[in-house]
């Protein structure tokens, strides 16, 4: 059902990242740029301003969800009025299937792709290809991704953990560019590169920011206007849209696009603010001749049905990643699926099961960078926490942890066994030295600790009393 | 769910929870938190039958040991008027977790936890936010160079930060400077530093260096568990500056004290 999950490999391939410096370096500068950016953005106006706006933009989003059945429908019923086909795609294969429909229906040889982290996880371009397409990514970070045969390691950022210099090689080794170091040549060069596929593309697929029920559209950002090129240049254009994109209004629309921004790239606005409404009418020039809308579920409905359903509220805009400081060390690829930082922590064990991503719930210090950045104040950690109760009542957990758990509550109930344990630390260190058992040597192998002081607190307590007395 | 209502604490018998790690590792810690609020007139007692605030079992999602050790905090702190500790972690874990660890369904027990969670305060958050103390009149022996590091918990599962600072600014002798990503996390975690130690040392790493490149004497924080593992990257760097508590800090001036 799922692109392949690697998850459970959380830290032999956290470790590779964490021995690559190119990848430090790039992604230790980009998160950081974004989020600074967004504190700068987000509070231009004041702190006060802000936090209203995010918490706008929370209940947007939370009003959708709480309609989410009524308003799928109304907005089926919109986009139909506006001349879109709807199709509805219980999972990834379904979705996949019908991309393919539409294509053979319509002919289709070369599909232009503007940026969807819903296709990333869905698989789209590998089911394309095998089916003998040729699918061309077009925004700039997805398209040197396709060319390097990578998945995007950050949500906005596709392409946040290659640095410049790794960039130029794949476009001189894949497209025989003439070597420079020149960023704006750069990107030139793939402009030009990606023009003659804007125009001999006979499909475009978009995803959707957000779908607006009460109009039938389909809100689309964007910085590069690769994604208009892919929405009206070719005769088809098909939008695949997981059923949480919903908002009510256009006015939830304009509020939801005011925090988008801020929170992933630090703009006030993007440089593209689109609102689709359907294919070219009779008495306009430009647009499609076809225009479908896929509605996805892929496993979404049933986290719907969950405590964690208010994750459906995020609206994709990196935030969590730029300010999570473990995301920070390693970049997304070490989460093993399609979405990395926190919020991937949260939704890849929702997506593919608790059991092929138990490291995840617990990729995180909790330290709550991620709600307080958070767009729509998602309560992330909370969710980790969650996670973590699943993992231990499922049987998912390390046994022995389970008995060094119970064993500790033992402890921890009784002043004098609490009191003895101390003790025991104590001389257990004096024995030791540096040395630790088991998984707390780990501490050791990177930082010195403590003495256990030679007099606890309480027996300090008890001689300060006594010397009043 | 709303957080239980804070009533004020002025002129109430205070309790000191301790916690695990300063009772075992840094008794000193303790003592001056005792000796501050002593110093502002308050009287101080040490409930002997506690323990842990249950944290270490809560945060690796064994809820039924979390809550057993809850139920003991409950006991030993049952006659409390008011509950301070010396960390930021530990207040979330009693101000917002305990609410969350019993329901209604838990009767009794749900009250307890609603209560505890209401009169429990960190220390500097008692000071200021609680007394409306922000000058303690004290004054170092000398002149010292002070940055802060904003914990994790208190920061951002209290609120606090602008305390300790207000705290620290008001104390003669003692100059305030800048650590760069302040308020970013030192990779402590809990067991989060024992079961992803390489992650967790590589933001470790990043807040050595930023301690080190800090203009900053010593690094005040407000909870022991994060001080001891950045003092844990500081030692094996070599470095020769420390992270210290904000109350061992603030003691220092008990001696040449301002009043």
């Amino acid at each position: 059902m799922t692109m392949g999950v690697e998850s459970n490999n959380f830290i032999a391939l956290a470790d590779v990242a964490l021995h690559n410096d190119d990848l430090q370096h790039a992604i230790g500068e980009g998160t950081r740029t974004a989020y600074y950016k967004r504190l700068d953005t987000m509070f231009a106006h004041s702190n006060e301003h802000g936090e209203f706006i995010r918490q706008q933009a929370a209940e947007a989003k939370r009003r959708a969800l709480r309609q989410l059945p009524d308003l799928l429908e109304k907005a089926e019923r919109n986009l139909k009025k506006n001349g879109f086909q709807v199709e509805w795609a219980v999972d990834a294969a379904r979705a996949n299937q019908l991309v393919l429909d539409i294509a053979r229906r319509h002919g289709a040889r070369t599909v232009t792709k503007a940026k969807s982290m819903l296709s990333e996880e869905l698989g789209t371009n590998h089911a394309m290809e095998a089916a003998g397409l040729r699918v061309v990514e077009t925004d700039l970070g997805e398209y040197i991704i396709q060319l390097a045969n990578e998945t995007p390691s950050h949500i906005v950022g596709p392409v946040m953990h290659k640095t410049k210099a790794e960039i130029r090689d794949v476009f001189v080794d894949e497209l025989g560019m003439e070597p420079t170091d020149d960023a704006e040549e750069m990107v030139a060069f793939a402009r030009g590169m990606l023009r003659e596929d804007f125009l001999s593309a006979d499909m475009g697929i978009s995803g959707g920011n957000f779908l607006i029920a009460e109009t039938g559209s389909i809100g689309l950002v964007m910085n590069e206007g690769n994604g208009r090129m892919c929405t009206s240049l070719p005769r088809v254009h098909v939008a695949l849209v997981g059923i949480e994109k919903l908002v009510d209004t256009v006015e939830d629309y304009a509020t939801l696009t005011q925090v988008l921004p801020s929170s992933s790239t630090g703009q006030k606005m993007t440089v593209y603010t689109n609102i689709i409404n359907g294919p070219r009418r009779d008495d306009e020039d430009d647009g499609p001749e076809h225009a479908y809308v896929i509605l996805v579920d892929n496993g979404r409905s049933d986290i719907y049905a969950t405590k964690y359903a208010e994750v459906l509220s995020c609206i994709r805009c990196g935030a969590c990643q730029n300010a999570c400081p473990v995301y920070r060390t390693m970049g997304g690829h070490a989460y093993g699926w399609v979405y990395g930082g926190p919020i991937g922590a949260v939704l890849t064990p929702l997506f593919v099961g608790l059991e092929n991503a138990t490291p995840l719930p617990h990729a995180s210090s909790l330290c709550g960078s991620c709600k307080q950045v958070c767009p729509v104040d998602i309560d992330l950690p909370r969710m980790l926490l969650d996670l973590r109760w699943d993992l231990v009542q499922g049987g998912e957990s390390d046994g022995r942890w389970d008995i060094a758990m119970k064993m500790w509550a033992i402890g921890m109930t009784s002043p004098t066994r609490f009191n003895l344990g101390g003790v025991a630390a104590r001389v257990g260190q004096h024995i030791m030295g540096e040395y630790m058992p088991g998984v707390l040597g780990n501490w050791t192998k990177h930082r010195d600790f403590p003495e256990f002081a030679s007099k606890p607190f309480r027996q300090l307590w008890k001689e300060r009393k006594r010397g009043r007395a | 769910m709303a957080l239980p209502e804070r009533i004020s604490p002025v002129g109430k018998r205070v309790s000191l929870f301790v916690t695990c790690i300063v009772d075992m590792i840094y008794p000193g810690t303790g003592m001056s938190a005792v000796d501050i609020l002593e110093h502002v007139g308050v009287t101080v007692d040490f409930p002997m039958a506690q323990t842990c605030c249950g944290q270490p079992a809560f945060n690796s999602g064994y809820r039924d040991e979390a809550r057993t050790v809850a139920v003991h905090f409950f006991k030993a702190f049952k006659d409390a008027e008011v509950i301070v500790t010396p960390s930021g972690s530990c207040a979330t874990m009693v101000r917002h977790e305990y609410p969350h660890l019993f329901t209604l369904d838990d009767g009794e027990l749900y009250e307890q936890a609603r209560r505890m969670a209401a009169i429990t305060w960190e220390f500097s958050e008692f000071l200021v936010e609680g007394l409306g103390i922000v000058d303690l009149q004290l004054q170092l022996p000398e002149k010292e160079t002070f940055a802060m590091h904003d914990a994790c918990h208190g920061l951002r599962g209290l609120g606090l930060g602008k305390a300790s600072r207000e705290l620290i600014a008001n104390l003669g002798n003692a100059e305030l400077v800048e650590l760069n990503e302040c308020e970013v996390c030192c990779g402590f975690g809990g067991l989060f530093s024992v079961k992803m130690a390489d992650i967790s040392n590589a933001m470790l790493k990043n807040k050595v260096a930023n301690i080190n490149d800090s203009a900053a004497d010593s690094i005040v924080t407000g909870d022991v568990s994060c001080l001891t593992q950045m003092n844990g990257g500081l030692s094996r760097d070599k470095s020769r500056k420390r992270v210290l508590h904000l109350a061992d800090v603030l003691a220092k001036g008990l001696g040449g004290g301002r009043a």
